[in-house]
């Protein structure tokens, strides 16, 4: 069997969902095979660099899930310090996030619970693969065999020799102390879950055999990153057994592997950790509403305006396989009754497929109570954050700070002001606070049929609203045009692809030295009809993906932007409409 | 295992000791420990000397925060009335400065870097290095469970001004059931038992960190710089973790007024300043029962943010936002809205100083045992001013420092009072902070010689 016919053959074989299978096998017919055959001539600094990533706070919970239970994952916190997001992603944070005494005393309480849980009566005759020959005394044939499974997959390949018989000593040491196999046993397991290979995900690479002089990630790498970026979540034992047998580093192996986890139901669990990230969505763990403006919003009300947007997302890209551009667009979303209030509308029970009316103003994902109301003030809208918000994250481009200094009191002149944009006109009197309201007010007063719980309005304080705006040199009249003007942006897909490689690959991206890989993806991201599976299957299998830069590159990449600092200064301040600088 | 076996025979002496079976020891009546004038203990070791920060957001309104008088008995201004009941056990530090030298004023974010680390932050992506409360707790957080514990009023676990480095922030605890159960639940000893029971666990775990580590270090092997650095510091936590296992072995000296708390009830999210208040009050309660249990001996509390989002129910703008929007009252000379929030704010750092007071300590209290450095990120937030930005202390450090008193800094550098901090904490600094935020003299006006 042939590449071709592999790949073709283990999507329709593996997929789960019908859809997703004969779209899948669609975009693999249109270029089966090919992404990995068009970057044969690796360029010498593709790739990204070795890489240590702190788990991120999800990415612990769905560890724990994944070998423990969904239950003993629910019963903890994960210890992990909130990230600062880099370039747009807290995920790309978690590569240079370093950690405290305080946290690590964090990470070993919840080690110490999560292990006495796996053993207690209710969790160990199916977490524990073995009943040593008597529960007062160590068993070191029993605790090797749970700790060799259970490493693995914590560690995310298989434990060495060494490494296993002092966890074996431990539990049996522990054992005999204790006076009890398994609280022996918990401990060892504690001992596993304080790991630094456990806590870090760290990149490893290896000369590649097929491409002298360059560095690629080892299987167990490069399974991991393949598994964090579709699942968010560890690999399997699926997956493990792949890297193990060396599958993943022969295209037909890893297309094999890609394939069965873009069929799996966990796909979804990706998507949507992937896009609440890019949207900032833990904004919503401390967003509230003021109650005496926004009586109908609740804490419940923010959470399911969250994971409407996100069903939105994921039926849209995964289930429907549809155009990522359309994701600004469409009508089509779900209901809750605790958000029926806030959209106006009836509801039953449960989450159901809504679509908004034809003519009405609330299409695409600018439009979702979500992206409205996390991107206000608790009391008041804003379009000044509405319109940050869109261009930093959908459009990859930075807004800059507030100068310092600025002398805020024609605001005072403002305090009368009956909607918004009279606010703002007079703020922007101010030259030095003008420049920059200019780049962000026009799409977010756009948006000022809602109000700050993103209800909709006719008028603010009894004045109409002027709606009209631009962007980018797209001009029109009222909130459809702003839906169709984002999702027509030119730079909205390349957006997307920079987040997701920066994603996949566990850091920002370089855009002195990924330039080229990200226009490659996004040519085929656009031959492709702009389908998200499709993208994260040429991400995946992509050469550039595996591939290791190595630090002399890197180094010879820092000593040109260096010499070019002047230069590279007026490249990252020039920019609207160019993307974000890294 | 080689390395295992001998870590443990270091320990020899509990083999077999902790095996199937509990040690009791007694343990004698509180009082008894205290020497006759309640500072120290009867075998002459002295009460722990304890470090706290507090912040709060966006400065004061000037007209109506700064005395007029200096010195001890001063004038009490409207916006900080609130702080009479403890006025006698505070300083208020005016008319110093934050300096920013050739980086630029970073609204909301120089102003309290500086006066946590000593060196203004040329970026917003600049984190302070080492904050003072990390220095401090580097001297002086040994001997406790927790080497030093972070609390915010936010509900908001990203606000914290306590960091170790540029990339690594003590994260705060944000909810009150979590705190508690952190405090209080699995691995608390409680000073005052009748009895003290070693748990057997706890030696095992310190064994085990050994072979963690040293096999760990394999990993380091293959990582670059900046890896290795966090990995660097990650083996110091774990290390931490090692000796913190070894306080766990030894029986707690009793603590008067420690008493374990009931499981309090979770809080919604929000910043209204009502529901602040409350978690303020509930976290001040928490932490300061862990600081009363000897717990832990450095501790910080967040009230508001540096961009302070604090609201009240009905009015349009939070509390940031009314600073620059609200105009300055004419005839009052202030902003009404904002010196709201900010009267609001003085209340919580009264209760918090109170609190710290009730707290029964041989003769005195636990604030008399203490010194708490408050901070906030501007003087006037109008404008983002960082000149004059105002300062507090709380407590006598052990009888090393006068309360009551308020002092003028004649412009000279906010950072002096960190300095001062650091120097009553032990430390032995001879400067502290970069370019004109350096000071090496301490501010003499409080310390009794």
């Amino acid at each position: 069997m042939n590449s071709f016919q592999h790949d073709c053959q283990s999507s329709a074989g593996l997929a789960r969902r019908q859809v997703v299978i004969l779209t899948l096998a669609l975009g693999i017919l249109a270029g089966c095979g090919d992404p990995r055959n068009a970057e044969r001539a690796v360029q010498q600094n593709a790739g990204s660099p070795l890489r240590t990533r702190l788990l991120t706070a999800d990415q612990y919970t769905n560890s724990v899930a994944q070998v423990f239970g969904e239950d003993i994952a629910a019963s903890i916190l994960p210890p992990i310090p909130p990230m600062a997001r880099k370039d747009g992603l807290l995920a790309s944070g978690s590569a240079f996030v370093g950690v405290t005494s305080d946290q690590v005393s964090q990470i070993q309480q919840t080690a110490a619970s999560i292990a006495a849980q796996v053993v207690d009566q209710d969790h160990r005759d199916f977490l524990i693969p073995c009943t040593p020959e008597a529960t007062e005394a160590a068993d070191s044939s029993c605790a090797a065999l749970f700790l060799e499974q259970t490493g693995r997959l914590l560690f995310r390949r298989p434990l060495g020799e060494s490494r296993l018989s002092d966890l074996v000593q431990i539990a049996d040491y522990a054992a005999e102390q204790t006076g009890d196999f398994y609280d022996g046993l918990s401990l060892a397991l504690e001992a596993m879950l304080i790991s630094p290979d456990f806590i870090f995900i760290a990149d490893r690479a290896e000369a590649d055999p097929d491409a002298p002089g360059q560095l690629r990630l080892d299987a167990y790498s490069l399974a991991s990153r393949i598994s964090f970026l579709l699942w968010n979540a560890p690999p399997d034992d699926v997956l493990l057994r792949e890297a193990e047998a060396g599958m993943l580093h022969t295209q037909r192996g890893l297309a094999g592997a890609v394939d069965r986890m873009l069929g799996s139901a966990r796909l979804e669990a990706g998507v949507r950790a992937f896009f609440d990230d890019l949207m900032s969505f833990d904004e919503f763990n401390s967003l509230a509403k003021d109650p005496i403006v926004y009586p109908m919003v609740t804490g419940t009300t923010l959470e399911h305006a969250r994971e409407q947007t996100l069903r939105t997302i994921v039926d849209h890209l995964v289930t429907r396989q549809a155009d990522y551009r359309d994701l600004f667009t469409t009508r089509k979303t779900f209901m809750s009754m605790q958000l029926a209030a806030v959209y106006d509308t009836p509801a039953g029970e449960g989450w159901v497929p809504f679509e908004f009316e034809e003519e009405g103003p609330r299409l695409g994902l600018l439009t979702h109570v979500s992206f409205l109301a996390a991107n206000s003030h608790s009391v008041r809208s804003s379009p000044t954050l509405r319109g940050k918000a869109l261009r930093e994250t959908f459009l990859c481009q930075r807004v800059p700070d507030p100068p310092p200094d600025v002398d805020f009191s024609s605001l005072e002149e403002a305090e009368d002001a009956a909607t918004a944009k009279e606010r703002l006109a007079v703020h922007n009197t101010n030259p030095s606070c003008a420049g920059c309201h200019l780049i962000t007010d026009p799409m977010g007063l756009s948006l000022e049929n809602f109000d700050g719980a993103g209800r909709f309005r006719e008028t603010e304080n009894g004045a109409p609203l002027d709606i009209a705006g631009e962007l980018d040199g797209i001009f029109y009249k009222d909130i459809v045009g702003l839906a169709h003007a984002t999702r027509n942006h030119p730079k909205l897909s390349a957006c997307l692809i920079n987040r997701l490689y920066a994603y996949g690959t566990g850091g920002p991206v370089s855009l002195r030295q990924d330039r080229d890989t990200l226009a490659e993806f996004e040519a085929r991201f656009a031959k492709n009809g702009y389908e998200l599976p499709t993208l994260l299957r040429d991400i995946a299998l992509s050469d550039v993906f595996s591939r290791v830069r190595s630090e002399e590159s890197e180094v010879r990449m820092m000593d040109s932007m260096r010499i070019k600092a002047p230069a590279e200064r007026a490249e990252s301040t020039m920019t609207l409409a160019g993307m974000e600088n890294e | 295992m080689k390395k295992l076996e001998q870590t443990l025979s270091r320990r020899r002496f509990l083999r077999g000791t902790l095996k199937g079976g509990a040690v009791s020891v007694g343990l004698p009546l509180l009082n008894v420990f205290l020497n006759d004038n309640g500072t120290a203990y009867a075998d002459g070791m002295p009460i722990p000397l304890r470090f706290g920060t507090w912040s709060w957001g966006l400065g004061m309104s000037e007209p109506i925060f700064v005395p007029k008088k200096t010195g001890a008995n001063f004038d009490l201004p409207e916006e900080i009335v609130a702080l009479a009941p403890v006025q006698e056990h505070l300083n208020l530090y005016t008319n110093f400065h934050v300096f920013k030298d050739d980086a630029p004023n970073l609204c909301h974010h120089s102003g309290w870097v500086v006066l946590r680390s000593g060196i203004a932050p040329t970026a917003r992506a600049n984190l302070p290095g080492e904050t003072i409360d990390v220095s401090i707790a580097r001297q002086i957080g040994n001997a406790t469970r927790f080497r030093s514990l972070s609390a915010t009023a936010t509900g908001d676990v990203r606000d914290s001004f306590s960091y170790e480095g540029g990339n690594s922030v003590n994260t705060p605890e944000w909810s009150p059931l979590r705190f508690y159960q952190r405090l209080f639940g699995e691995g608390f000893q409680d000073p005052n038992a009748s009895t003290f029971t070693p748990d057997p666990k706890v030696l095992v775990r310190q064994s085990a960190l050994s072979a963690v580590q040293e096999e760990a270090r394999k990993l380091e092997k293959s990582l670059g710089a900046e890896d290795r650095a966090r990995l660097d510091q990650y083996f110091t936590g774990l290390r931490d973790l090692e000796r913190r296992f070894d306080l766990q072995l030894t029986k707690p000296d009793p603590r008067e007024a420690c008493v374990v708390l009931e499981e309090p009830m979770d809080l919604p999210t929000g910043l209204d300043a009502d529901l602040v208040a409350t978690r303020h009050r509930m976290m001040t309660d928490l932490m300061l029962m862990a600081v009363a249990c000897d717990q832990t001996r450095v501790f910080n509390m967040f009230y508001a943010s540096a961009f302070s989002a604090t609201t009240q129910p009905g009015y349009d703008k939070p509390h940031h936002t009314a600073t620059h929007e609200e105009a300055v009252d004419p005839e009052l000379g202030y902003q009404p809205y904002t010196s709201w929030y900010t009267r609001r704010a003085m209340e919580e750092w009264a209760y918090y100083v109170q609190a710290l007071a009730n707290f029964k300590e041989g003769d005195g209290s636990l604030l008399d045992n203490s010194f708490i450095y408050a901070t906030t990120d501007q003087s006037f937030a109008k404008l983002h001013a960082i000149d004059g930005i105002p300062m507090f202390s709380a407590g006598t450090a052990g009888g090393r420092v006068k309360s009551g008193l308020h002092i003028d800094g004649g412009g000279s550098p906010g950072c002096r009072l960190g300095y001062t901090a650091q120097r009553l904490m032990g430390l032995e600094v001879d400067t502290w902070g970069d370019k004109s935020n350096t000071t090496s003299s301490e501010i003499g006006e409080i310390l009794i010689t």
